[in-house]
């Protein structure tokens, strides 16, 4: 069976160039705006689309995407009005492929069961849960990709050839490899060590690799899709979407433009890149 | 009580979890170290020479055994309150001075063991969070003693509430981060140590300051903690020639009070409670940090576990007078020891133990910190339903001197 995630990548992979996987959060800074930038995305050159789950206590994201969440809590961003936003979103869009990333506390507080049956309803095709590790997989891995939604797992410099295949195990849609050891918009990655971790990675499985940690602009994208199958970029996007705000954090008339005109440039960097044979 | 199980002292099983609690909730970046760590723990624990270290750095270095403390005004104040209802009972109350420990508190039983063993691992940058300090200035005292780098995380409202202790820690040469993320406490400051150590994953140990976290954090710390009650045994044993009828200790994360009680857990006739921190009161919403009688079991900072939270899973901000106290969550064994019924869980408000405070202040010479002046709260409640003959352990696990700007404060400068 093939889903919305392995047919997006495998039409990229026939353009001969990698695919842009966008991040921003659902409900930052308010419902409507988010939603208004999750529907512009595609038409930008997004490819995949990993919407964040707000959570209060992102331990592993950095000042921007921590910021993103509070923005989005206040907002009126839960569990129900991201699911909601997806469910508005795949009205217009049957295609592109939504992956929700996020912590595990909301998902396990909203009930795993009826959470894989409303997310699967509202049309999202993968999970990203930075606090589940393949050592609790029972918790939310197994029954998702029982429910067919894929859970896509975190790979990192610290997760070598030995511990790869458990990590791989109940991986599925793509593998994103975190190219550097920290939080999300923390650095830059070494470029050249990206490409090894890519070829080391892929000795181990047949999924895609896609890569995120350190990608600002079209030159940064154009140098990791140049090794991998997939470049992520969220911090950037934040970013951007922030600069827009007005003083009291609330969108203004340029924000959507902002996100949108940011994914344009970077989308041309990761199309001008010529994937490596 | 669940009678059907056979001993409350074999958990964590081989994947971190008490029942439904605990377990490995952690980024993948963490998750190698995190097994690292659990080898190197074993390893150590079947290493005499760990245990006859920490042994001889317990009597020389902290002071140990901590003594007994029978707390004859204490005891007839209760007494005496029992007396005016009527009643003739009133329990023999014990201090179990861990406040006499070198830096104050419990908390260098636990930071030894772990600063030991990142010894043992070749990690020289130590990082650690702190609430109210103790914590914080245990693992600088230590770092200090082995040359070791010290980061300590704070919540920026800790910083100004709990001054004494940052500058003690700057004394002995930590660096302190104040945490502006948040609610700017003790939640945020271990969110900030999680992101360093995500961040510093080659060179760093992240010594934990409760028996909370991912696995095998609950169980190491809580071995570690596991010398208050061993000594509580043989020392009423020496004094009483029996065991206590009764224990009670305080409870933010709980490190104090599960190293009090595990020791006596599968002695079914000592009677155990815990006291968590009820702030203004457990009907003020957002008004306290009792996560047992006020939170649902959620996943937070590595484990699960009862947490303040919404509906919507989002975790809430908590108060408590005591920043020791004040965290949304709670160690995993103390969620299970709950759920099966073997310790019962009590809260005081910040009124009650500022009461206590002073009472223990005056009647017995002793400042206590105001985390343990919580569980004297109840004390002073219990032992009046108690029988004369009944002996009760409380763990007074840190010293008030931290605290004495902040309770003149609230008293109205004195």
């Amino acid at each position: 069976m093939t889903t919305r995630i392995d047919r997006r990548f495998a039409k990229c992979a026939a353009e001969g160039r990698a695919a842009l996987v966008t991040f921003v959060m659902c409900g930052d800074p308010d419902l409507d705006t988010s939603l208004a930038i999750i529907k512009a995305l595609p038409g930008a050159g997004a490819d995949v689309l990993e919407i964040g789950m707000p959570f209060t206590d992102p331990m592993a994201d950095g000042p921007s995407i921590q910021a993103a969440g509070l923005r989005a809590l206040k907002g009126g961003g839960s569990m129900r009005n991201t699911l909601r936003v997806v469910s508005d979103f795949r009205k217009g869009d049957a295609d592109t492929p939504i992956v929700l990333m996020g912590y595990y506390n909301p998902i396990y507080v909203y009930g795993v069961d009826r959470f894989l049956v409303d997310a699967k309803a509202a049309g999202v095709d993968g999970l990203i849960i930075v606090d589940l590790p393949p050592e609790e997989d029972a918790e939310l891995c197994v029954p998702a990709l029982k429910a067919g939604v894929n859970f896509i797992r975190l790979a990192t410099p610290t997760t070598d050839d030995k511990r790869l295949p458990a990590v791989l195990r109940n991986t599925s849609g793509f593998v994103y490899y975190v190219s550097i050891n920290g939080i999300t918009g923390a650095a830059i990655p070494d470029y050249s060590k990206v490409a090894s971790a890519v070829s080391r990675i892929k000795k181990h499985t047949s999924l895609p690799v896609a890569v995120g940690f350190g990608v600002k602009n079209a030159l940064s994208a154009s140098e990791i899709a140049a090794h991998a199958d997939g470049v992520v970029v969220g911090t950037a996007l934040i970013d951007a979407l922030k600069n827009s705000l007005d003083e009291n954090n609330c969108a203004t008339s340029g924000t959507v433009e902002a996100v949108a005109s940011l994914v344009r440039e970077i989308a041309s960097g990761v199309k001008s890149a010529r994937r490596a044979a | 009580m669940d009678d059907n199980l056979n001993s409350f002292r074999t958990g964590p099983d081989e994947t971190g979890h008490f029942g439904i609690f605990g377990g490995r909730f952690v980024a993948e970046t963490l998750m190698p170290l995190i097994l690292e760590l659990e080898q190197a723990y074993e390893a150590a624990k079947a290493d005499p020479s760990f245990k006859a270290e920490l042994a001889h750095l317990a009597t020389h270095y902290v002071g140990r055994p901590s003594p007994l403390y029978y707390a004859e005004r204490m005891t007839e104040h209760s007494r005496a309150l029992a007396r005016a209802q009527g009643l003739s009972g009133g329990a023999k109350i014990y201090f179990k001075r861990d406040e006499l420990n070198h830096t104050g508190a419990h908390k260098i039983n636990n930071v030894l063991g772990q600063i030991q063993l990142a010894l043992r691992m070749g990690k020289k940058r130590i990082i650690a969070e702190t609430g109210a300090g103790q914590h914080g200035v245990a693992t600088a005292t230590a770092c200090a003693k082995y040359g070791l780098e010290c980061i300590v995380y704070m919540g920026a409202v800790d910083v100004e509430r709990q001054k004494p202790n940052v500058f003690r820690m700057k004394m002995l040469g930590a660096t302190v981060v104040p945490v502006q993320s948040g609610a700017r406490t003790l939640k945020d400051a271990m969110n900030e140590a999680l992101r360093d150590w995500v961040t510093n994953v080659d060179t760093t140990f992240y010594c934990i300051g409760t028996a909370a976290g991912p696995h095998p954090y609950p169980a190491m710390v809580r071995d570690f903690q596991c010398i208050i009650g061993d000594e509580v045994r043989t020392q009423m044993q020496a004094a009483e020639g029996r065991l206590p009828d009764s224990l009670i200790a305080c409870i933010g994360g709980g490190s104090n009070a599960i190293g009090l009680f595990h020791p006596f857990l599968d002695d079914k006739n000592v009677e155990i409670y815990g006291v968590e921190a009820a702030g203004h009161g457990l009907d003020v919403p957002d008004g306290h940090c009792a996560s047992l009688a006020g939170g649902k079991p959620g996943v937070l900072h590595g484990n699960r576990t009862y947490l303040l939270q919404n509906e919507d899973g989002q975790i809430l901000e908590g108060h408590s007078i005591s920043a020791g106290l004040d965290y949304p969550g709670i160690g995993p064994e103390h969620a299970w020891l709950r759920d099966t019924g073997r310790v019962t869980y009590l809260s005081a408000t910040d009124k009650e133990a500022l009461e206590a405070f002073q009472l223990c202040c005056k009647l017995e010479g002793i400042i206590p910190a105001l985390e343990p002046s919580h569980a004297l709260a109840k004390v002073v409640e219990l032992a009046q339903q108690k029988p004369q003959d009944h002996l009760m352990v409380m763990n007074l696990c840190g010293r008030g001197d931290k605290d004495i700007f902040n309770v003149a404060e609230h008293l109205g400068g004195m």
